[in-house]
């Protein structure tokens, strides 16, 4: 009776499933990719294992709207999975969708890119698709055990995509410099866990809270303060927050383009749902002048060295520090008895952020052209005679990034700014938008190049090929959307937050 | 009875197979006395109940380790180490040193042990426990634990191969 009972219970059912779907459907299509791959000919399997990745990503997002739909029709606001360790809830939808959107964005503008740069194509989607599962699974995972095991996916794929231009020594540099670094900053955070499990002794968030909310607020066991000190690092470095930013500017400028505008996107959002997990869900003690000092230090540091820059990568690259120190002061707003809007904040200036760069990052690799030669701000100079559309579109971006009104980037600043303000966190909202200010200058001047400086020698640009045309049309859309018409995606954001608690 | 013969069996082997590590002159030879030690330390923890030590030990310290060893040593090609006489005051206070830490090793043990009486499989830490938690409530983390493995693989794959091997197939083709 009870061994039948243990085995009925021992065995995953539909709603398990259900609860990993979209993560199924991204490791069966890596899968598939890795089975063509050595099967093909290598001249037409690039177009095609890129063909097989789009439908993968596609089917994922998909899987995540049929798990939404899952959640409503059976009429519960989550689902806990394989006992307790996944929950599927409004706010882990959110960022599958904006994962497997970043994916989808990403195999389209790496559809030609591919064949300019030369890069074998069959690994290259693999990974993508199964870095794509790990931070599926990061945003999901209830518990630290899982949350690691996917952090390592995603943070290994990215790893190897950043060394993918095999030709360029500094492609080999930047992998290894992200492997080393990130390897170390991972072992911080398995350390946090590891202090978690010794203070609550448990590894899963929700009897963490349990065991946590029983104390004062910051009358905690010391453990569990060192545990998440260690945590937060480990994630720190993963989102590129200063003082763990370092890495960044390197890794950016010689990962391949298409790669950079997937890790500065999707890994981050899902370490920001993991963050967002482990401190509102898991009422662990933060304090919130760590999370002050590095938002304000992440801005700061990232837009000043972003000034001085001569290369569009790098220059984006400190601009996407900035910008998680924009996302951080969202955190800053814990802990608070409605800390609602931040959260909420935060995760709409995940989604614009997602889209914006994308679309920025699939911009310069398409001008880069092979070998990624024309990268800095002078090489952009004439764009705008010579491909008004390209110009036309890049501007956008990073008009958007500059935060103009009508566009993506204005609303998730503002949502930022005015939930830190209820809040009372005036000297770090001022300290925002004064870097507001100062990012404007970085941006302005790539597009006042763009458009108002003679070239100095005639750089080729190819017409804007049919996958590219895609990604940049997409997120071009995505952008203006949120600009436009941001409330459907805030309610949303708004609401699942509320499940949250 | 049979448990004790077993159990001092194994350890002499263990002993032995240490000692040989040190006197072996080619490294390889050192390693495969490598294993030889670490094995009958895994038959020593079985005896003693902790199935899943031993089987860590076996996979783990036997298996993966050992084989990094013997690649490593393959990598240097390695020869025969040139031999001294090595120094009087090693062995002066080596050996004399060795003697008193095992007496304090041992003595210890036996001092605070609570004079044994543990009978074996009271411990927990059983293969079924163990086997309980891994295929049932870590299940999710244990399945995905193999697309981590496999995403390493191609890329030791990825950042091994030539990179001059795209082009010269696109060149014949």
């Amino acid at each position: 009776m009870t061994l039948a009972f243990q085995t009925m219970n021992a065995i995953p059912h539909g709603p398990d499933y259900v609860s990993i779907l979209p993560e199924i459907v991204l490791s069966i299509f890596g899968l598939i990719i890795m089975m063509l791959d050595p099967v093909m000919d290598e001249r037409r399997s690039q177009r095609t294992l890129g063909g097989v990745a789009l439908i993968g990503g596609i089917l994922a997002m998909a899987a995540t709207i049929f798990q939404g739909h899952y959640l409503s029709h059976t009429g519960v606001a989550s689902l806990a999975a394989f006992w307790n360790m996944v929950q599927i809830d409004a706010f882990s939808i959110f960022f599958h969708f904006v994962v497997a959107a970043v994916t989808i964005l990403v195999i389209l503008a790496s559809y030609e890119y591919m064949e300019v740069q030369q890069i074998r194509a069959g690994e290259y989607y693999g990974l993508l698709l199964f870095g794509a599962v790990g931070m599926d699974l990061m945003s999901s995972a209830v518990e630290l055990v899982l949350i690691f095991v996917a952090l390592e996916i995603s943070s290994i794929a990215t790893y190897i995509l950043a060394g993918f231009r095999r030709r360029s020594a500094i492609s080999a540099e930047s992998s290894v410099k992200y492997f080393l670094l990130g390897s170390f900053a991972t072992s911080f955070f398995l350390y946090g866990v590891a202090l978690m499990f010794g203070a609550t002794g448990s590894t899963s968030i929700s009897t963490i809270g349990e065991a946590l909310s029983q104390f004062e607020l910051g009358h905690g066991p010391m453990l569990a303060y060192v545990g998440v000190a260690l945590m937060f690092v480990g994630l720190g470095f993963k989102v590129a927050a200063a003082p763990f930013h370092i890495w960044t500017p390197d890794v950016y400028e010689g990962a391949p383009s298409p790669v950079v505008a997937f890790m500065s996107t999707a890994p981050k959002a899902a370490v920001f749902a993991v963050l967002l997990r482990i401190m509102f869900q898991g009422h662990v003690p933060g304090r919130v002048w760590l999370i002050w000092v590095v938002a304000a230090l992440s801005m700061t540091i990232g837009n000043i060295a972003a000034l001085v820059q001569d290369n569009v990568k790098r220059l984006l690259a400190y601009s996407s520090i900035a910008h998680a120190g924009y996302l951080l002061v969202a955190f800053a707003v814990w802990p608070s008895a409605d800390a609602k809007n931040g959260i909420a904040a935060a995760m709409f200036y995940t989604a614009s952020y997602a889209v914006m760069n994308v679309g920025a990052f699939a911009v310069v690799g398409h001008f880069a052209s092979q070998g990624e030669r024309y990268v800095t701000i002078e090489d952009y100079a004439g764009l705008g005679k010579r491909s008004p559309v390209l110009a036309a579109v890049f501007t956008t971006f990073l008009l958007s990034l500059i935060g103009i009104p009508a566009f993506g980037g204005f609303f998730a600043k503002f949502y930022v700014f005015s939930a830190a303000l209820q809040q009372n966190l005036v000297g770090l909202v001022i300290i925002g938008v004064i870097n507001s200010a100062i990012a404007a200058y970085y941006y302005l001047r790539i597009i006042v190049v763009m458009y108002m400086r003679e070239p100095r020698e005639e750089i080729p640009v190819a017409p804007i090929p049919v996958g590219l045309g895609f990604a940049l049309g997409l997120s071009l859309a995505a952008t203006i959307y949120l600009g436009v018409l941001p409330n459907r995606v805030l309610e949303y954001a708004s609401r699942s937050v509320e499940l949250l608690r | 009875m049979l448990h004790l013969v077993l159990f001092s069996v194994f350890g002499l082997i263990c002993v032995a197979g240490a000692v040989n590590l040190l006197v072996q002159k080619h490294p390889i030879n050192s390693a495969l006395s490598l294993v030889v030690v670490m094995a009958s330390l895994a038959v020593e923890y079985l005896l003693l109940g902790a199935e899943f030590v031993a089987a860590v030990q076996v996979i783990v310290y036997a298996g993966a380790i050992m084989v990094l060893f013997v690649f490593v040593i393959m990598l240097l090609n390695a020869g025969e180490e040139e031999h001294t006489s090595g120094s009087t005051v090693a062995w002066l206070l080596g050996i004399p040193g060795l003697l008193t830490g095992a007496v304090l090793i041992c003595w210890a043990v036996l001092r605070y042990s609570g004079g044994g009486g543990v009978t074996i499989g009271a411990l927990p830490g059983h293969p079924k426990d163990i086997a309980q938690l891994l295929f049932h409530e870590f299940l999710l983390p244990f399945e995905v634990t193999s697309i981590l493995v496999l995403i390493a693989i191609m890329g030791a794959v990825v950042l091994a191969a030539r990179p001059e091997a795209v082009q010269e197939s696109k060149r014949e083709s």
